[in-house]
């Protein structure tokens, strides 16, 4: 995010004149609301909001959000973005990518944009599939997804795009998801942190990838599934009867029962933000009697990109004239009378 | 340009090296990779330019950073030429050689004019470097240099000689020869040495026994032919400065000229430079020179890849800077479908193709002008973009200018092309004033555009171009992107009238800029004749030199160089008309000539050359003597 002056806007202010065109009940409409609702309440300011975007379902975005928008093409959002941000550095940025956006085609822009520290706000919708492109499995998908390609099941891993983020330097990492009334909280907590924001988005695709999260995502799988982050709280799920402790012998994380509220006495890890090996555990929490680490996952800002170049570009000018005449006429020369 | 040929134009009896007052001599500096000879040339060529001779360059080394020692691949040249008339290019066929070893002397000898001048250094003629170079016995001791001129001496313990005082080790004071032989080259054509010596004191600044031992052996170099003058071939000779018009001069490279060229060309916009560039030869040396530029408004990136080198630039110019990428055949071909988007997106961008010999990874050191295609083809869809080429590395600062303006005035990326020989090879140029550029400045929106303040990103002004919008304006949000649009509004709209709509409108623009750009002259000869040769980029030397012997012959031929190879310009086709034949030399099978077809009907026929060297002026006089036999 960037430091601005707060405007007053409503969820309305947000929206264009144009047509909405996922398909019904697609969970981008959730998340789409979920921005409009949180534009508002972190005092953003339209004129200077851009959201930019990459090729696949997730990446029409901007053009439904009233603000400035870039509509790129395949993977590249974050290079654009890059770009951007260097000419222009007071603009609040958002990138809207999918798993094969983000993850595939435009993996190695991901990675670098992380790395680099660009202070932008990451949203990756992570459906496990290829929605526009009817149906085919996607870098996220768990092995044995049926497909169009993969008509006896997909045999490779999927990737995991938190554990990618951390790994490649990112500093803010969070999940959530669609219909979750956590998201503009999740939101917000990106836009407060100063460099590259990642957050991963479970978007439900009602077409060709239904329910894949509802292990979790589901009412009735809420409690069992869900582990919800929050700074300098004990890491507890299941009505608060469970909860994440370390097993030193191994140095991995374990699901104990917590008896009476104890917490201390199972072992219970309080959540600290800014621990970077607490973070890796917590993206790579297996699935089995492990819950889903939802919420601010990791959060330790570091200087950002941009702000080096400015700094490096000002200390490079400084004392320096932009003296063409002087440029052209550099080094060794000869008069001709 | 006058090179020896011009003065005696049969070039089969001696060289000009034998006569005490040529117009022009070509000499090629010949080692290792590792030798210093692009170093060396290089510092022969700020001689060469301070004496105030005209001249011109040809660097020719291997893809190898440190190929092999001794190896016939690993060969490094740099040939110069250089003279008191015009110098066009970098010489056909070299007066003198100087070959460091005898891997040097077997791939240059060959293009040594007979009677010409070879200066050897018998101290890497040994048994391991012949055996390497594939000679079974010493060409220096078998007769087989018998058509030239030899000068054979021990360089090597001759420059240990003079380095010794300075206690270096064999292997760094071996490093000295270069300007041991430098220092001879400088005796030779009677140049001072000074601006060396200051140029060795600076760069061994922290070094100061190297700059000490260098110096001393440039100096040896230098007494040596001052000693051996009076036996055997070596002579001193003097060429009289060029005739040049009034002023302040520099040598300038391609990829140095392309620099200077964008800087200039965002300041008379008006506009910061962002440049996003990805490391690949021959083009990283324009991201070199600007990343020092911090001072210009420039802002450099290296990019992860190529495609996001020119994505980024994308996105500098939809902030409102005047974003440009370069690279080379790879890497343009990488950025095709982002150079799309920025023609879909109508932003200004400039994308510099510093072409090497391809396909694929190609020839990387190695020049060819074989993009034409690429440049005004090669993207998905109906995707019209301007093409300027450059015809000599001074010539690529007005051109880069020359892209910057088309880009900004019509809303469009422009490709400029160079080549590999463009963008290393050096040439003096008077030092332009700025104050004589015409400004381009840039005029973003600044209020709603459209009926009841509606925001149009679509709307066109005369020249077809939309204008440019800076987020970060209040009451100007809009969105855009690679995908079909509204003509006015910019939403998406894939509607067929839509789509014809906005592919006309695309096209229309771009057709448009014909009326933008100077009309096309004759070059040189008469306008309609018997013969047109039309050339673009770096063949103009050549071209130029041969077209201007053939008419001192009475041949009836016109040199017509097209600058503006996309959109053309608009009387080109009618001047193409009015010669009986068109021959079209180019370094690739016939690019610029296809195209010629395509657009004015007319029989232009192909002179081709891909072998990664220039033409000879030689090879083209060839071939206007045949289309005229």
């Amino acid at each position: 995010m960037n430091d601005m002056t707060p405007i007053q806007t409503s969820l309305k202010d947000w929206e264009t004149d144009q047509e909405v065109r996922w398909c019904p009940g697609c969970g981008d409409y959730a998340i789409l609301k979920a921005v409009q609702r949180t534009l508002p309440e972190i005092g953003a300011d339209p004129a200077k909001t851009v959201f930019i975007s990459g090729i696949g379902c997730s990446s029409r975005f901007p053009y439904y959000v009233e603000s400035y928008g870039f509509h790129t093409i395949h993977g590249r959002a974050p290079a654009f973005a890059t770009g951007l941000k260097l000419a222009n550095p007071e603009l609040d940025v958002w990138l809207v990518t999918g798993d094969g956006d983000g993850m595939s085609i435009g993996g190695n822009h991901t990675m670098h944009v992380l790395r680099r520290n660009l202070n932008t706000q990451i949203l990756l919708f992570n459906n496990e599939i290829y929605g526009l492109t009817k149906g085919q499995y996607s870098p996220t998908s768990r092995t044995g997804t049926v497909s169009p390609t993969t008509p006896l099941g997909s045999v490779d891993r999927p990737a995991s795009p938190c554990a990618f983020a951390l790994g490649a330097g990112g500093r803010f990492i969070a999940r959530a998801y669609d219909v979750s009334k956590e998201l503009p909280a999740v939101l917000k907590a990106a836009h407060a942190h100063q460099g590259a924001a990642f957050v991963e988005i479970f978007q439900n695709c009602i077409v060709y990838n239904k329910d894949v999260f509802a292990d979790f995502t589901e009412k009735a799988n809420a409690a069992t599934g869900q582990l919800w982050l929050t700074h300098g709280e004990p890491m507890l799920f299941n009505k608060g009867t469970k909860g994440i402790a370390l097993d030193a012998e191994t140095l991995s994380l374990k699901v104990v029962d917590v008896v009476d509220g104890d917490w201390q006495a199972a072992g219970v890890r309080v959540h600290d933000v800014k621990n970077r090996a607490l973070a890796h555990l917590l993206v790579e929490m297996p699935f089995g009697p492990f819950p889903m680490a939802l919420g601010v996952i990791y959060d330790d800002p570091r200087p950002t990109f941009e702000a080096a170049v400015i700094e490096e570009r000002a200390r490079a000018s400084a004392g320096k004239t932009a003296n063409l005449a002087a440029l052209l006429s550099k080094g060794q020369t000869w008069t001709v009378e | 340009m006058a090179t020896v040929l011009e003065s005696e134009p049969e070039g089969h009896t001696g060289g000009s090296v034998g006569s005490s007052a040529p117009d022009a001599v070509v000499v090629r500096f010949a080692g290792d990779s590792g030798d210093g000879m692009q170093l060396t040339g290089g510092q022969f060529t700020l001689s060469t330019a301070l004496a105030g001779n005209d001249l011109a360059t040809f660097p020719d080394f291997p893809a190898e950073i440190r190929a092999p020692q001794g190896t016939l691949f690993g060969v490094s040249a740099f040939q110069i030429n250089f003279g008191s008339t015009e110098i066009d290019t970098a010489g056909d066929a070299p007066d003198v050689l100087v070959a460091m070893n005898p891997a040097a002397l077997k791939t240059n000898v060959g293009a040594l004019k007979p009677g010409g001048l070879i200066i050897a250094d018998t101290g890497e003629f040994n048994k391991r470097n012949l055996e390497k170079a594939k000679y079974d016995v010493s060409p220096l001791e078998d007769g087989s240099l018998e058509k030239w001129q030899v000068l054979a001496f021990d360089i090597s313990a001759l420059t240990l000689e003079a380095v010794k005082p300075f206690g270096l080790g064999n292997k760094e004071a071996l490093r000295c020869k270069n300007m041991w032989t430098l220092g001879l080259a400088l005796w030779m054509f009677d140049r001072d040495r000074q601006p060396l010596i200051d140029w060795l004191k600076g760069k061994f600044a922290k070094a100061p026994v190297l700059a000490d031992a260098n110096i001393a052996a440039l100096n040896a170099g230098h007494a040596y032919g001052e000693t051996a003058e009076l036996a055997g071939p070596l002579k001193q000779y003097h060429l009289a400065p060029v005739e040049s018009e009034p002023g302040l001069y520099r040598t300038v490279t391609g990829a140095e000229a392309v620099s200077y060229g964008l800087v200039a060309g965002a300041q008379l916009a008006g506009l910061d430079l962002f440049f996003g560039g990805y490391p690949i030869t021959p083009a990283s040396a324009i991201l070199h020179n600007l990343a020092r530029l911090k001072e210009f408004g420039v802002t450099t990136f290296q990019a992860e890849d190529e495609i996001a080198a020119i994505a980024a630039a994308i996105g500098a110019s939809f902030g409102g800077q005047l974003g440009v990428t370069s690279s080379s055949g790879p890497g343009i071909a990488l950025k095709g479908e982002a150079m799309g988007l920025a023609i879909m997106t109508e932003l200004p961008l400039v994308i510099v193709n510093s072409q090497r010999g391809g396909p694929s990874t190609g020839l990387p050191t190695k020049t060819e002008q074989s993009d034409l295609y690429q440049a005004v083809y090669g993207r998905n869809g109906d995707a019209p973009m301007p093409v300027i080429a450059a015809r000599s590395p001074s010539d690529a600062f007005e051109c880069a200018i020359e892209a910057c303006r088309l880009a900004v005035q019509y809303m469009t990326p422009v490709m400029l092309l160079t080549d590999g020989y463009i963008a290393n090879a050096a040439e003096p140029w008077k030092v332009p004033d700025p104050k004589g550029f015409e400004p381009f400045p840039v005029k973003f929106l600044e209020e709603p555009n459209g009926p009841d303040g509606a925001v149009l990103p679509y709307a066109r002004d005369a020249k077809g171009a939309r204008p440019w919008i800076k987020p970060g304006t209040p009451g100007l949000m809009h969105r855009i992107g690679g995908i079909e649009k509204n003509p006015g509004t910019g939403n998406i709209d894939y509607a067929p009238a839509s789509h014809q709509a906005m592919t006309n409108a695309r096209k229309d623009k771009v057709d448009g800029i014909a009326a933008g750009i100077p009309p096309q002259e004759v070059t040189l000869g008469d306008a309609g004749g018997k013969l047109a040769l039309v050339g673009w980029g770096s063949t103009y030397g050549p071209i130029h030199q041969a077209v201007r012997r053939a008419r001192r012959k009475g041949l009836d031929v016109s040199h017509i160089h097209v600058r503006h190879v996309w959109p053309l310009p608009e009387n080109l086709g009618k001047i193409l008309k009015s010669y009986d034949q068109v021959l079209v030399p180019e370094m690739n099978t016939g690019q610029l000539k296809t195209v010629l077809r395509d657009q004015y009907l007319v029989d232009a026929k192909p002179l081709n050359k891909t072998s990664g060297q220039p033409f000879t002026i030689a090879e083209i006089e060839a071939a206007i003597a045949a289309a005229l036999a």
